[in-house]
């Protein structure tokens, strides 16, 4: 009987592979796919993104299926998925908590990369795929946003559009050509619906696909950043340091799934709006145009580059330096493999230098995070009689001081990365 | 063992930012009561839902804590409405917007966009105010539209500004004739017109607690066995 099955298996295996090479990806992408053994914790983080990618693909395709993109209706219809559909709170819950932690794994797997040089030679193009996918998650998570139709969905897209008013003569235009009307309307949920679910995501998986082929092409980097395939097998030509991808990796990523998922559930199960950072309490009164929130705060994978916005000073009344400056800080990613001059790739060979500069973009980064999700009144201003900063809000200057930071870790790293003194890599990784 | 503190450890800043709360005490409210959800349901239907609709709640959801389809028909539904309809108003729009300033917002979701603390703050802040045009304001929402329906409840309160310990001036609500509840029994009242606000903008809720559990539970033995198999894996791996 076994015989049998396997056979009959190994025919239709042979009868496919005469018309697609099914066995020869399998091999490429997978079973002869090798990797370093060395990965370590912050390597779960692709695998986890590919989740959350098939996640939200998979709960949006069944919101779509309730959900009306209609001015009138979107709000309400919303709150039906959360009632009457069946399971649609889980699904709903699934898809807000999944954005989160979208760009929450994303961040990690971004920051993977600044740890062990991943961005470095051969991996340039990786690393441009990955700041592309970055992009179109920032799209996707903004055009998504406004689909709830609540006061936050409609206030965030206002601020989020009028910020092409600044461009110098063309920008009322701009923003009136994304808005399709005059203000926030029905025209503009609806197309914000049909980016959100078909544009960006077509172009989202064709850049997922392009950056796993293109890793699978020259290899994984790792931990000790140094290249596995410069000492392979005479015979087998395997590097002597890489484990085939299935089964090694695929059984590890799965407790890592496992991990995350008990992470997401509890959000999703006992914390969906995560006090008010995954899910904002003022998204639920629905969108009025005539009433402005008092205090409009993007969510919380936003501030950061908000806070770059709010803290670069108005040039003759035009708010278009902020704007510069906040499109700067997402597009500077793009820049790094060719602002890295140092010789060795992973911070475990690097010197104090890198990892002092390195300390400073995340305290400046999640310092700016913070202030975001704040008015800048939080701190409180300065004493009147001190010099320069008197009468100042603290939290401006100390946003200013973090957009300082942050730009200075791109701007001289060319310099800092060749001066800094490295440690001997070894020929072989380490575990 | 390690990697799992390390993922906990980068969710604590969420979790310790999610831990604010408002300026207001908090409502002692407690979801899986529903004798109390039930008598909050009552003081809904009698009071609140001739002027608020709840357009996305309906009837007959609120078996959900405990009622029958017949208790729901006699006991809450006054206009005979069909058990699966949402809970509409008659009153029109803009003659509600003539009369108070501004149309009664729809409630289905109201406690999630104001927090319970804040409705009961709210519901129990209501003075006399003779310069407003129904002769009410109150203490949380200044100038507000609505007047106190709940007057006959919790009698009529007044607003008294005095000078606090420190000298600056404070003020506070002294009830100046009293209505057919105790202030004890008025704020237990409210207590439970919140606990129901709460059920109702999330009916789904007890649902979800109760499911998490066993889902963790399930994802528990999934780690354990998932671990395992890596384990059995890597063991050639040196």
């Amino acid at each position: 009987m076994r015989e049998r099955v396997n056979k009959c298996l190994t025919s239709t295996v042979a009868w496919i592979d005469e018309r697609f090479p099914l066995t020869a990806n399998w091999k490429t992408h997978l079973s002869e796919y090798y990797a370093p053994k060395n990965f370590n914790f912050w390597y779960y983080f692709g695998s986890l993104a590919l989740l959350v990618l098939v996640i939200q693909i998979l709960t949006g395709i069944f919101l779509t299926m309730n959900y009306k993109p209609d001015a009138g209706m979107a709000f309400a219809s919303v709150e039906y998925i959360m009632r009457d559909v069946s399971w649609g709170w889980l699904i709903r819950y699934m898809h807000s908590t999944g954005a989160s932690m979208f760009f929450i794994v994303v961040y990690l797997h971004m920051f993977r990369g600044l740890l062990y040089g991943s961005h470095r030679n051969p991996r340039e193009l990786i690393w441009l795929f990955g700041v592309g996918i970055f992009l179109c998650l920032m799209g996707e998570a903004f055009f998504g946003y406004l689909l709830p139709w609540g006061q936050m969905s409609y206030w965030g897209a206002q601020v989020i559009i009028n910020l092409f008013n600044s461009i110098p003569f063309i920008g009322p235009d701009i923003s009136l050509w994304i808005r399709g009307d005059y203000t926030i309307a029905d025209a503009t949920l609806n197309r914000f619906f049909a980016f959100h679910v078909i544009a960006l995501p077509l172009v989202l998986l064709g850049l997922v696909v392009a950056h796993i082929i293109a890793l699978h092409e020259v290899g994984s980097n790792n931990p000790d950043g140094i290249e596995i395939k410069k000492h392979k097998d005479p015979k087998t030509h395997i590097p002597l340091d890489g484990i085939p991808f299935h089964p090694y990796y695929t059984v590890k990523d799965i407790v890592g799934v496992v991990v995350f998922l008990m992470v997401f559930s509890c959000v999703i199960f006992f914390a969906p709006e995560m006090g008010g950072y995954f899910l904002e309490a003022n998204n639920f009164i629905p969108a009025n145009p005539l009433v402005t929130p008092p205090h409009i705060a993007p969510v919380w994978y936003f501030t950061p580059y908000y806070s770059i916005l709010r803290a670069v000073p108005p040039l003759f009344n035009s708010q278009f330096p902020g704007v510069v400056a906040m499109g700067a800080s997402v597009v500077i990613f793009a820049a790094l493999p060719w602002l890295d001059r140092s010789p060795v790739k992973s911070i475990r060979y690097r010197g104090g230098l890198y990892k002092r500069w390195l300390t400073v973009f995340v305290v400046s980064f999640l310092v700016l995070g913070y202030l975001g999700t704040e008015p800048t009144t939080v701190w409180g201003t300065f004493d009147k009689h001190l010099m320069l900063l008197g009468g100042a809000d603290r939290a401006t200057v100390a946003a200013r001081f973090c957009t300082a930071a942050y730009f200075l870790f791109f701007i001289l790293m060319p310099w800092y990365t060749r001066i800094d003194k490295t440690k001997p890599v070894p020929e072989r990784v380490t575990s | 063992m390690k990697k799992l503190f390390l993922i906990l450890s980068l969710l604590v800043p969420t979790l310790v930012m999610a831990g604010e709360g408002g300026d207001f005490p908090a409502a002692p409210i407690n979801m899986s009561d529903q004798a109390s959800l039930q008598r909050g349901a009552k003081i809904f239907v009698n009071y609140c839902l001739s002027c608020h609709s709840a357009s996305v709640m309906r009837y007959n959801r609120l078996k959900d804590i405990g009622l029958t389809d017949e208790q729901i028909k006699s006991n809450l539904m006054l206009a005979g409405e069909k058990v699966g309809d949402t809970m509409t108003v008659a009153m029109d729009k803009s003659e509600a917007k003539g009369w108070f300033g501004a149309t009664p917002p729809d409630l289905s979701v109201i406690a999630r966009a104001r927090g319970a603390d804040w409705l009961y703050a709210y519901m129990r802040g209501f003075y006399r105010d003779d310069t407003r045009p129904t002769g009410w304001n109150n203490t949380v929402f200044d100038k507000v539209g609505m007047p106190n329906v709940l007057y006959e409840l919790q009698g009529e309160q007044r607003l008294v500004t005095a000078p606090d310990e420190s000298g600056k001036p404070a003020s506070h609500l002294v009830l100046d004739k009293p209505g057919t509840l105790s202030t004890a029994e008025y704020d237990m009242a409210v207590a439970d017109l919140v606990n129901y606000l709460v059920y109702m903008g999330e009916p789904a809720r007890a649902v979800r607690t109760h499911m998490g559990l066993y889902v963790l539970i399930f994802l528990a033995f999934m780690f354990v066995l998932a671990l395992l198999l890596k384990k059995e894996f890597w063991k050639d791996i040196h």
